[in-house]
Formats: C-alpha cells, structure tokens, sequence
C-alpha cells in the first residue's frame, strides 16, 4: 500500500491513497449491512413461524361445537309431583332428557351400551346446561324446545377435522358407529359451530370442552394486581432514596450491587425462596395470589428499582437546582419536580416488570400454583392458578381437544404482553424528554 | 495559609511590591474586601472537592444596594465561591466549606441552620436557563406557594404579576401565562428564571452567569433589568465578560486559581488594576 518510503519516489497524493482503499472500505460496510439483514430476516421469520404455529393450532379454539336437538322437558323426570320446588328441579335427572331427545333423533339404537355411546356424544356438561335453563324458568317444563347442546372434545374434534374420518376405525378416536351418527346429524343440520364462549367464562377441568382460561386469568389478574400495589411503591421508593437521598459509600455500593446481582437469579429461586419464607415462615396460604404476589414481587423488584434509577438519572440536574434555588425541601424537589419528570421512565419498566411477571412459571410452580383448580378465584387469598401455569397443565394433557386450547392461551398471554409492552412503548413516546 | 480580619485590614492599601508583580506564594488579596454597609460577610473561605482545594482563604463583603462581579479565567473558582453563598454546594458529594460567611450577621454554615430558608432569602439564577417543565405562572407561583408567603388566590396572582413585571417579562407574556415556560426564548426564560427569584422576596440574588447562553440583546435587557434590580436587592453576579462586569457592577473581585486577587471599584479595576494578574487578565494576556 504505502510507497512513501521507495527510495526517492514521490509522496503519493492523499486522495489516490484514499481511492484506492475506498472500495475495499465501502465492500466491507456492504459486508456488514447484509449480515445485519439476514440476521433481522432470520428473526422475524422465527417470530412469523413461532406466530403462525400458534394461530394455525389455536384459532379452532375460538369455536365449539354444538349438537341441536329438541329436548323435552318431561315433568315426569323433572317434577313428578310438580312442586316446582327448587330443590327438585336442581335434582332432577337432566342427563335422562338429553338421553330421551337423543333415542328420539335416532330411534333404531335400542341396546343400552348403544345408547351409552349415543349420550357419550354430548358433553357432560349438557345436563348443567339444561339444569340452568329450567331453573331460569320453570315454566319450561313440560314444553319442548330446540336446545343446543355442548358436543363431547372427540365430537368436536371430529367436526372441526382433527381427526381423520379415513383413517382406519382402529387407528381413530371416534368409531365408525359414532361417525355414521354425526354424519347423520350433519345431514340434518343439527351440528352446528358456534363461538366458543366456555372458553372465556370457566375455570378449567378434566373435560376439554367445558375447560375455561377465566379461572386463570382472574388469577393472573389478581396476582398482578397486588405485585403492582407491592412492588411500584417499594420500587420507586428504594430507586428515589439510593438515587437522591443516600449518601454514596461502601454500604450504598453493596447495595446497588447485590440489586444489579438479583435482576438476574433464576427465578425458580425466587420461588424456594417464597416457598421456605413467605409459606414456611410466615404461614401464607399456598397457591393463593397473595404469596404469588409476594414471591413476583420480590422478582421484578430489581427490574423496577434499574429502571426507575435510570429515570431518575435522566432528570437534568439544572431541574433539581432550580426548585432547590428557590428553597424548595429536598423531598419538595424530587416530589414535585423530578418525580414528574421520571414517572415515564418509571412506568415503562414497571410495565416491563409486570410483563415478566405475567409470564412467569417458575416459580409460581413452587408455592403450589400448580394445583388443579376449577374454581374462579374470588379473591386475594382463594386459591387461584395464573395463565402460564394454566398453559403448562393444560399442554401437558393427552387430550387432542387441549392442544387448541393450550394454543388460544398462549394467543392470550402473548396478547396482554404484547398489550402491555406497547403500552409501555406509547408511554415513552408520549412523554419523552419534554425540556 | 489564610488571612484574618487583622492582616486583611492591615494589608489593604499596603501590600508588597512583591505581591503586586504575581508573586504565587502570596495569597493575599489586593484591595479593600469590605463594606461599610455588608449584607454578606465571607471571611477565610476555604473550599474543597474531595482532596482538592478550590477556593482558597477567601474574604469578600457584598453591601446592601451593590452589585459584586466575580471575574477570572475558567475553572478559577468563582462560581465555587458564588455556591457557597447560598449552600448550593451542599448538594455535591465530597463538597467541604470551612471559614465564615454571614448573613446579617448570621453564620450560614452553622451546624443549626437550615439551608430551605436560607435559600428563600438567598435566590440564585443559573447560568442556563431552567425554567420548570409547567407554566409560566406555576414557574412564578411555585416558590411563594411552598413557602406559604401568601393567603389566597387573589395575592398570588398579584405576586405573580409584580414579579414578572419586575423581571420585565410581563408585557410579553401576560396573555400566555398558562403556557410552558419551557416554550419562551432563552432570554424570556432567564427572566422567568429571574421572576421566579424573586417572587420570594430574597435579600441576595446570586447569578452564575446569567448571559452566557442568550444573544446581544437579550444580554442587554437582563443587565438593564440587573440595575433596576439594585434598588432592592444585593446582587452578587459572575461573568465571562469584563464588559458586562464593566457595565453593571460597583464593585469586581478579580479570582484567579481559587484565589480572591483582587478586589476594588468596578471603575478603579478596569482602568487602574493594582495587581499584576489582573492586569494580564483585563489586558486580555491571558484567560
């Protein structure tokens, strides 16, 4: 390259040096911005693949099969001695209706394992269904109505195609006699997709059918609710102090490296912490939203104290110096003038936190959130599972009827947290620096 | 090495042939420090950052009704000595003051005092303007407001007022008082800044200079609005420029690497230096 120093030759000029290193320069820059491409192609094409597996399995979910049958709500069966006494017509037996309307809609099963199989086709908790609409108004019984009845999770899979009506009887879930019935019934135009409102106001439960993600999402609700109630106040409050207030020594050094250190311990840890201190110790009752709280409390607390430091510290000082020139208090300072300034950035990674929060399993699962629960929590100390924990029971169920449910909670998991970063987006964009 | 009352009073008007040349060693100041009437006394203040000594021995009076100018090169540690008046230095970690300095008689470094007051009777400008992220009004309004120095609506928009006319902002902004006072020119903002001083009634305004960010004219309505100012207030100002400190001050301290060299009338200074070092410096030979 350089001739400058060949004998008596003359100093090459700048600008030829520069020209010839000038396309090698730009073949490298060239270089540079296709490896950042593909990488960013390569990205998005696994967000796009992982994305469309998701909604390709889990947008069946959205919909439920019903079968339409007309039910007649025999007194005979229901109140015999016609009381209408509520306690009667919560007894009375509303599978033996179902039975009846089903032999009616196919009248040549006579044997008793046959009808078995027939009333296998409906959900068990049809019945439920039934009960409900006598109790609303009694004065159904007696009358006949068109009723649409929840199928069972093989009926529905069956229909939205997920199992191969081609395949061998032996190697399907649905036999050849139950699907010469639901053909028969799809003949008749009596099943029937309808959108799948179970899904969003049950708990869960062994039947796929009747499994719910609301008993879940009432106790992420929850959950989140009391972390955020912990942890922003103890957050923003320990960021203001380390940040304004304390005096900067070894202690304060510790401090601020053991905080930095806990941002990234395992959060199964969290959760054997929670489990020997806030359980073992302090007697909080297991899997309830309250000790969930804590333990994620104490896991996005270095998330929100980092965030919120760096907030602050984005506050120009010339902001602290002129509310303290004209004698204002340091706490009159941070809480009228810099607090104010630092919210957003103290909001985003609260935000932030809470979306972690939202989608951790670890250890949730340790302080016995795993447990199977039907009920929709109540409140703070009813025992509750959250969504990801839901997800992980659910995607660990035989059931094929699970697999597009354990997809449409993940649809709506991902869904908050995209929900809650975008959120967390608009916020900083709102009100970004603002002197 | 730092002078007392004694020395001082013995000095003034008597110093060596050897310190007038630059001697280094010396650290006594040229000239007579103080006032006959003082509102601030600052007796052998030594100032440091960590290790470091910033400000040495320095004694310096500010009277009633007087502007004091702080002149010297960069990092010569004016604005340093101008922090101290009103404790702004409390807020740097490491910041040590020893030596005196009273207000009307009263030690401001004592152990009991508390710096909030202290700040409303000694108000500083910046020398950025920085005015608060809110209105204009609420810029005005928020000094009075924490320290409770009026009953109701009625006076405060009355200080208000007052204030900006005082600072000579009100015929520009008396139909926007509700709009950011981050939205006004640099020049509006340096005297939102400086209504918002005093809007609190101080006894002393502090400014670090106060022109330096604004142009040619905005420069010469804030130094018109700083003589105006006088009338009420001792102003103690630092400045860049020795024309500024030629046209608005009484008196000019002449620092030079965290020494107080040299002190005297505004017009005895600039025409008539006593001292080498500040002769070099308003020759313009260094700084």
């Amino acid at each position: 390259m350089s001739e400058t120093s060949a004998g008596g030759a003359p100093r090459p000029r700048t600008i030829d040096v520069v020209n010839a290193s000038l396309k090698r320069r730009y073949a490298r820059e060239r270089r540079f911005r296709l490896l950042g491409l593909t990488a960013l192609v390569l990205g998005l094409l696994f967000v796009v693949l992982l994305f469309g597996d998701i909604l390709s399995k889990g947008y069946t979910a959205l919909q439920q099969t019903y079968i339409r049958l007309p039910v007649t709500f025999e007194a005979a069966v229901i109140d015999p001695e016609g009381t209408r006494e509520r306690e009667t017509l919560m007894r009375a037996n509303y599978a033996g209706l179902i039975r009846n309307a089903l032999r009616r809609a196919f009248p040549e099963v006579t044997d008793r394992r046959q009808v078995r199989a027939l009333a296998g086709m409906i959900s068990v908790g049809a019945p439920t269904h039934l009960r409900d609409m006598v109790l609303a108004d009694p004065d159904l019984v007696g009358t006949t109505v068109e009723v649409s009845l929840l199928a069972d999770d093989d009926i529905d899979m069956l229909v939205k195609g997920h199992i191969d009506r081609t395949r061998p009887e032996s190697e399907r879930r649905v036999d050849d006699q139950t699907l010469g019935w639901v053909e028969r019934l799809e003949e008749g135009g009596r099943v029937q997709k309808r959108l799948n409102t179970v899904f969003f106001t049950h708990g869960t439960s062994r039947e796929p059918e009747l499994a719910g993600i609301a008993g879940a999402l009432m106790g992420s609700f929850y959950t989140l609710l009391l972390t955020l109630l912990f942890s922003f106040p103890i957050g923003v409050g320990a960021a203001l102090y380390l940040e304004e207030f304390a005096p900067k020594n070894r202690w304060t050094d510790l401090i601020e490296v053991n905080i930095n250190n806990l941002a990234a311990v395992p959060s199964i840890v969290f959760g054997l912490l929670g489990l020997a201190v806030f359980i073992g110790v302090f007697g909080v009752p297991r899997s309830t939203p309250l000790v969930a709280a804590l333990v994620l409390t104490l896991m996005t607390l270095p998330t929100i104290i980092i965030a919120s430091r760096a907030a602050l510290k984005s506050v120009p000082p010339s902001i602290r110096e002129a509310a303290l020139g004209v004698g204002a208090s340091p706490l009159q300072t941070q809480l009228h003038h810099v607090l104010p300034l630092a919210m957003p950035g103290m909001l985003t990674g609260t935000i932030i936190g809470m979306a972690q929060a939202l989608g951790e399993t670890a250890p949730l699962l340790m302080i016995g959130m795993i447990a199977f629960i039907v009920d929709i929590p109540s409140g703070f100390t009813s025992p509750a599972t959250v969504l990801p924990v839901q997800i992980f029971l659910w995607a660990d169920s035989p059931e094929r009827a699970f697999v597009e449910r354990t997809s449409a909670a993940i649809l709506v998991l991902l869904g908050f947290l995209i929900l809650m970063n975008l959120t967390a987006v608009m916020l900083r964009r709102k009100f970004e620096r603002r002197w | 090495m730092s002078t007392t009352v004694e020395e001082l009073k013995q000095r003034s008007g008597a110093v060596s042939a050897k310190e007038l040349a630059g001697d280094r060693e010396s650290r006594a100041t040229v000239g007579d420090v103080t006032v006959a009437d003082p509102r601030m006394v600052c007796r052998a203040v030594d100032v440091w950052y960590g290790d470091k000594q910033a400000i040495n021995g320095v004694s310096l009076d500010i009277g009633k009704n007087e502007v004091v100018s702080m002149i010297g090169p960069s990092g010569c540690g004016k604005t340093t000595f101008l922090r101290c008046l009103n404790r702004m230095n409390d807020t740097i970690d490491g910041c040590r003051v020893t030596g005196s300095i009273t207000l009307d008689g009263q030690e401001i470094y004592d152990k009991g005092l508390d710096p909030v007051p202290l700040r409303a009777r000694v108000g500083m400008v910046f020398q950025k303007p920085n005015p608060f992220p809110k209105s204009i009004y609420e810029n005005v309004a928020y000094g009075p407001r924490i320290h409770g120095l009026t009953n109701n609506r009625a006076e405060l928009d009355e200080l208000v007022t007052s204030s900006l006319q005082k600072a000579g902002l009100w015929e520009e902004v008396k139909d926007r008082l509700g709009q950011p006072g981050t939205g006004l020119s640099g020049g509006q903002q340096q005297r939102l800044c400086i209504a918002r001083t005093i809007a609190v009634s101080p006894e002393v305004i502090l400014m670090d200079e106060p022109c330096s960010a604004l142009d040619p004219i905005a420069t010469a309505v804030i130094e018109e609005l700083i003589d105006e100012l006088r009338a009420n207030y001792s102003i103690a100002i630092v400045t860049h420029s020795m024309q500024q400190a030629a046209r608005v001050s009484q008196r000019t301290a002449y620092f030079h690497l965290g020494d107080l060299i040299e002190v005297g009338e505004t017009n005895q200074i600039f025409t008539n230096p006593r001292h080498k070092l500040t002769e070099d410096y308003i020759t313009g030979r260094f700084g």
